[in-house]
């Protein structure tokens, strides 16, 4: 799973979904994970790496990374292999 | 160095539900080929684009459509006397009829250039031929009947279940989610715009627009999807961003071609949550947000107005996608005396 290609992020974490016009925003955090998604990183890679660089519970954000992979699959911004727009 | 043009215009009501003249005038003045001088034509004395001198030189009155085309003829004579008019851009659905009738004769005698649908192209598009158009064009159309009669609600249950949209042959819609709605939405706007009545079944999805121009030929000249973002209580779009929509490009331009389509329109469709898209209307001439796609890169009035002079015009390419219109109310303050010249003499 990853962002779609026609997705925009800005560094200040606000997502434009160019072909339905939807926009949103995110927080830091948020910003980085999906980077990290559009670079085609897996769940678990992203896991790893924001439980080794940032001082947080494991299964808290554990929890919290699958909520927002959820919501990011909801709005329609992932795309599986096979599924490119 | 700019050509020296004198367009006229209609739609100059620029209120809450508005029509395209005004952003039509703001895309012409921002041409760098042409200096344009704009002839406003009204309907009614309270049009604000009546009063925005920055934008509209001279205005005149001009005969309602109910009072047929002679009429017409006879004003417009009398103002391309006084303005010697090169262009005329016709804005509202309901006065497009007669100047399409009257298309060759003004040119003619006139010298006045439209660039305007053939007729058979208006009628397909009619909001109660929409179905046939549809099927003719491969184009998916919401399932839609003309009634006369409240007798006659009760009648298609076979066929529509409720919600059901409730539309004016030419204006205004609203959903209906009983028999008592449907009939006060029958009475409300077949008092107002007359008959056929149409009901149509209610599609669940995101309304997405284009606006778009075609050459008469099957070539489309321009195009720009557009989402509206906050909408009226009149269903209008006071805002709205332009979309990177493949698809609905594809519709457009597969229509464009299929159809020949002469001049402005604008494609309203509904968008399924299944990325299916229902064409909901055509409407014959520019929308009110057509300066969006001004914005955006591409100038269709100002194509138009080319077209309409014989001129050749290279299609556009692209348009910057992300771009939003955002409305605003503005407040004029204007004399008597200038109410009392258009409301008394017709011409301000």
């Amino acid at each position: 799973m990853r962002i779609k290609k026609n997705i925009a992020i800005s560094e200040s974490g606000f997502i434009f979904n160019p072909a339905v016009g939807d926009s949103y925003s995110t927080n830091p955090i948020g910003t980085e994970i999906i980077k990290m998604l559009k670079e085609s990183k897996s769940v678990a890679e992203i896991n790893s790496y924001i439980l080794n660089t940032y001082q947080v519970e494991a299964s808290s954000f554990e929890k919290d990374l699958y909520d927002f992979v959820k919501m990011l699959e909801k709005y329609k911004l992932t795309e599986t292999d096979g599924q490119e727009a | 160095m700019a050509k020296k043009l004198n367009i006229a215009v209609t739609g100059l009501n620029a209120i809450d539900s508005p029509g395209p003249g005004i952003p039509v005038i703001r895309a012409l003045k921002d041409s760098k080929e042409f200096d344009v001088r704009i002839i406003g034509l009204s309907y009614e004395t309270l049009e604000p684009g009546i009063y925005m001198h920055d934008l509209v030189d001279k205005t005149y009155q001009i005969p309602l459509p109910s009072g047929g085309q002679d009429i017409l003829l006879q004003r417009l004579a009398y103002i391309n006397e006084q303005e010697d008019i090169d262009v005329l851009i016709p804005n509202f659905d309901a006065e497009l009829f007669s100047f399409i009738k009257l298309e060759d004769y003004l040119k003619k005698s006139m010298g006045i250039h439209m660039c305007l649908p053939t007729i058979d192209q208006y009628e397909q598009r009619h909001k109660v031929n929409l179905n046939e158009f549809g099927d003719k064009h491969g184009i998916k159309v919401p399932k839609s009947k003309m009634i006369f009669s409240t007798a006659e609600i009760n009648g298609l249950m076979d066929e529509f279940s409720y919600p059901m949209v409730i539309k004016g042959k030419f204006y205004e819609a609203a959903v209906a989610y009983n028999y008592e709605q449907a009939a006060t939405h029958f009475n409300k706007i077949s008092a107002k715009w007359g008959l056929p009545i149409i009901v149509q079944e209610f599609v669940y999805g995101t309304e997405v627009n284009v606006t778009a121009i075609g050459d008469g030929k099957g070539t489309t000249i321009g195009a720009v999807p557009m989402r509206k973002l906050y909408i009226t209580d009149k269903g209008k779009a006071w805002a709205g961003i332009t979309l990177d929509d493949q698809n609905l490009m594809d519709l457009t331009t597969n229509m464009i071609g299929s159809s020949k389509w002469r001049g402005g329109l604008e494609l309203e469709f509904m968008k399924t949550k299944d990325d299916e898209y229902y064409l909901m209307e055509i409407n014959p001439r520019f929308p009110a947000w057509v300066y969006l796609a001004v914005g955006a890169g591409q100038n269709h009035p100002e194509a138009l107005v080319k077209m309409a002079l014989g001129e050749d015009v290279t299609p556009f390419k692209d348009y910057e996608v992300g771009k939003l219109f955002i409305r605003y109310a503005y407040d004029m303050i204007v004399d008597l005396k200038e109410f009392e010249q258009i409301s008394t003499l017709g011409e301000l």
